[in-house]
């Protein structure tokens, strides 16, 4: 091996480990509000990619029937619920608006126009628009209800529901992977090694929206809200923060985070409808390293399961996956020992 | 009322079991979910456009689904057998779950036709395999016709990279077997996973060993991430894949950086190329314009390809066995058994069969051709 393969080996990890490094985030994020273990969240990155991936062969997503679908459901539980309370008059219309209207107007959109025939920026806008309300109506549906369950309970559920997306994925976007053009076809040339200009949109757009998140949870009201119920449910709730708000809003932002990051990694890689859940495993590994709490050790972790995996498949590539997920015993051994073990609180 | 309407649905059973009891049962266990669904899902059309009647008897096909999991093809088969009492199974799509239902078949004395490629499946017939068969080309017949083709265009030196499951060992040994005796050299070996985001490292092991050419085995659009990343990196030499790649998603996806790249495979996908004369053709169009109509132009896979012509064989075979013995019984299984290893000069949409009591393939070179890819589509060599 000499400098340039390392420095080649180097970027690719780094590259992998932004992705991993936003995944991680959003699990940290979901799980330290809700004490939701996200599993579906690299489906996420599956279903970003290949909506965008749709337009691009001028079909239609799959995604549009699921988002009219859950609309429709939770529309019919939001009428139920309000005809036995008074006064939920407001909520009703706000909740219609956006279970009914929204994903009536953006299939209009979709339908009638031709999104494969517009700019870039505003395809993705549209599989973004798409894709992130899928993250709130999950929420809505499935985990609302019990969101005072224990965590092994929202665990088993997290599974059905990545089985169910998976499931999903398949029927509406085959069993075959797909690929989007390049955000940008430029590549420089450091010394021996050539940069793409999409390597530079992975890496600028993930510090861009680490940053972003981080001014959102130490500047905004509403990432206020969400730490503090991240820290104390009970309390941040007698404050009146209203722990359904914050729940929908970080499966809002996890839903986000995931559809981009499927859509930044869409022209390096090709993208299956079961890819998102290996992607999402490793953010995993990586917001374990964090021990599901802590933002910037979760996305050291994620470089650093980046960097191993590439280096890893040129050295013992049969061996790749088991090197990666193995890093998970050391870890877990040195945060059992440094840590103290604190059980979990009942309500 | 309750009574009368035990003894009506009782009634109505015997009835259902009596018209069943003369048909013919053909159990199916194919992967229509799960990893391996891009080759399931096509043999599962398949099974819709067969025949309903073969030999003047009806033919009922139960088909299941295993999700490519080997512990359910297992329980599927059991199923098929116990409980649909089938006379012949047929499945599953993938090699492990094939090795998993052969025990099970050879306990019931039940003939099985299996679509998947491994050898092992079929090799060597022994107690148990004689009553296993299968339809898809061994990959040994494959690797043969990559090598000889690398052979023949001064290749001296190889590198492989391929699945990090049994489809890229099987291709690495089948491979490296035929290349040493041909004098050709295997300089590097490299794993990947089927859904990896990345396989810069292993590329970039392999060129550092310079190779004259390079083999990826994989299949469908998985393939394409090595041969992009290898022409990203710069990669010079000549591309080989091999027939797993054969569907259009793979062109879709590999677009102009597959221009050039050489493969095997079966003949059905070009049958619309093969010279007149050649008796395959006419086979492998019939089933090409079936699948086609159904569900849509260019949509046809060698996969499905494999259950037509699992068929196709039990429509030479059925005919012989019924003069044996009639179906449902012991007595039909092993005529339907003997009659499937009798099979002579048939030929389907992959080849020409002639089955052996030590041949449970049948196939001859003519069951591949060599391919390359031109202008975003495929064109025959040789």
């Amino acid at each position: 091996m000499d400098l340039q393969i390392a420095l080649l080996l180097t970027q690719d990890g780094i590259v992998n480990g932004a992705i991993y490094a936003l995944l991680a985030l959003a699990l940290v994020l979901v799980f330290a509000v809700t004490r939701v273990i996200f599993i579906p969240q690299g489906e996420f990155v599956a279903f970003g990619a290949l909506t965008l991936a749709s337009f691009q062969t001028a079909k239609v997503p799959g995604t549009l029937w699921l988002l009219i679908g859950m609309g429709a459901v939770i529309s019919i539980i939001e009428l139920l619920s309000s005809s036995r309370r008074r006064g939920g008059r407001r909520r009703l219309t706000f909740a219609l608006g956006w279970n009914l209207a929204y994903p009536a107007a953006l299939a209009v959109i979709t339908l009638l126009a031709k999104p494969g025939d517009w700019p870039l920026a505003l395809q993705v806008l549209l599989a973004l628009a798409l894709v992130v309300p899928l993250g709130p109506m999950i929420y809505r549906l499935v985990y609302q209800p019990l969101a005072s369950a224990s965590v092994l309970v929202l665990l088993i559920v997290s599974v059905a529901v990545h089985l169910a997306l998976v499931g999903l994925g398949l029927l509406f976007f085959g069993a075959e992977g797909s690929r989007t053009p390049a955000f940008s076809e430029a590549s420089f040339s450091l010394g021996d090694v050539t940069v793409t200009g999409q390597t530079l949109w992975v890496i600028g757009a993930s510090l861009l929206l680490i940053v972003a998140l981080y001014i959102f949870f130490e500047r905004s009201l509403w990432g206020k809200a969400l730490r503090a119920t991240a820290i104390n449910r009970v309390g941040a709730q007698l404050m009146g923060i209203s722990t359904t708000q914050a729940g929908k809003l970080c499966f809002l932002l996890a839903a986000a985070i995931g559809a981009m990051s499927g859509i930044l990694v869409a022209p390096i890689t090709t993208i299956y409808y079961d890819t998102g859940f290996l992607v999402g495993l490793k953010g995993f590994v990586a917001a374990i390293v964090g021990g599901m709490i802590s933002y910037p050790l979760a996305a050291a972790g994620a470089v650093l399961v980046g960097l191993l995996e590439s280096f890893s498949s040129f050295w013992a590539s049969a061996f790749k996956e088991v090197i990666v997920f193995t890093l998970i015993i050391p870890v877990l051994l040195w945060r059992s020992m440094t840590t103290h073990h604190v059980e979990e609180e009942e309500e | 009322m309750n009574k009368k309407l035990k003894l009506l649905v009782g009634s109505m059973m015997v009835a259902l079991a009596g018209t069943s009891q003369a048909d013919i049962n053909v159990g199916v266990t194919l992967s229509a979910t799960g990893p391996a669904a891009s080759l399931g899902i096509p043999e599962k059309n398949t099974f819709a456009l067969m025949p309903t009647s073969i030999g003047g008897e009806k033919v009922n096909y139960i088909v299941l689904d295993d999700a490519s999991d080997t512990t359910t093809a297992v329980k599927n088969t059991r199923k098929l057998l116990t409980e649909d009492k089938v006379d012949v199974i047929i499945g599953s799509t993938v090699t492990p779950n094939s090795l998993a239902m052969i025990d099970v078949v050879a306990e019931a004395e039940t003939p099985m036709i299996s679509m998947s490629a491994g050898a092992a499946i079929v090799e060597p017939v022994d107690a148990r395999r004689r009553w296993v068969f299968k339809t898809p080309q061994n990959d040994i017949q494959m690797a043969t016709a990559i090598v000889e083709h690398m052979t023949n265009n001064n290749i001296k030196t190889v590198g492989f990279v391929g699945f990090a499951d049994a489809y890229g060992e099987g291709w690495f040994k089948e491979f490296a077997k035929i290349a040493e005796v041909r004098k050709l050299q295997v300089v590097a070996n490299e794993r990947y996973n089927r859904a990896d985001t990345s396989v810069t490292g292993q590329v970039l092991k392999m060129m550092t060993a310079k190779p004259d050419a390079v083999l990826i085995a994989g299949s469908g659009t998985p393939a394409a991430l090595p041969q992009k990343t290898l022409k990203e990196k710069g990669y010079k030499g000549a591309y080989y894949q091999t027939h797993g790649v054969a569907n259009k998603d793979f062109l879709r996806v590999c677009g102009k950086d597959c221009e050039g790249t050489f493969l095997p495979a079966g003949p059905v996908l070009f049958a619309d190329k093969l010279a007149e004369s050649n008796p395959i053709r006419k086979v492998a169009l019939e089933y090409v314009n079936k699948y086609e109509a159904a569900h849509g132009k260019g949509n046809v896979s060698t996969f499905g390809a494999h259950a037509w012509d699992a068929g196709i064989l039990l429509q030479n075979a059925i005919p012989v066995a019924l003069k044996k013995a009639k179906p449902g019984t012991k007595e039909f299984k092993a005529a339907l058994r003997d009659a499937l290893e009798g099979l002579k000069n048939v030929t389907v949409s992959h080849g020409v069969v002639n089955m052996s009591p030590q041949d449970h393939l049948g196939f001859d070179q003519r069951a591949r051709v060599m391919v390359e890819i031109k202008d975003g589509g495929w064109k025959l060599v040789q």
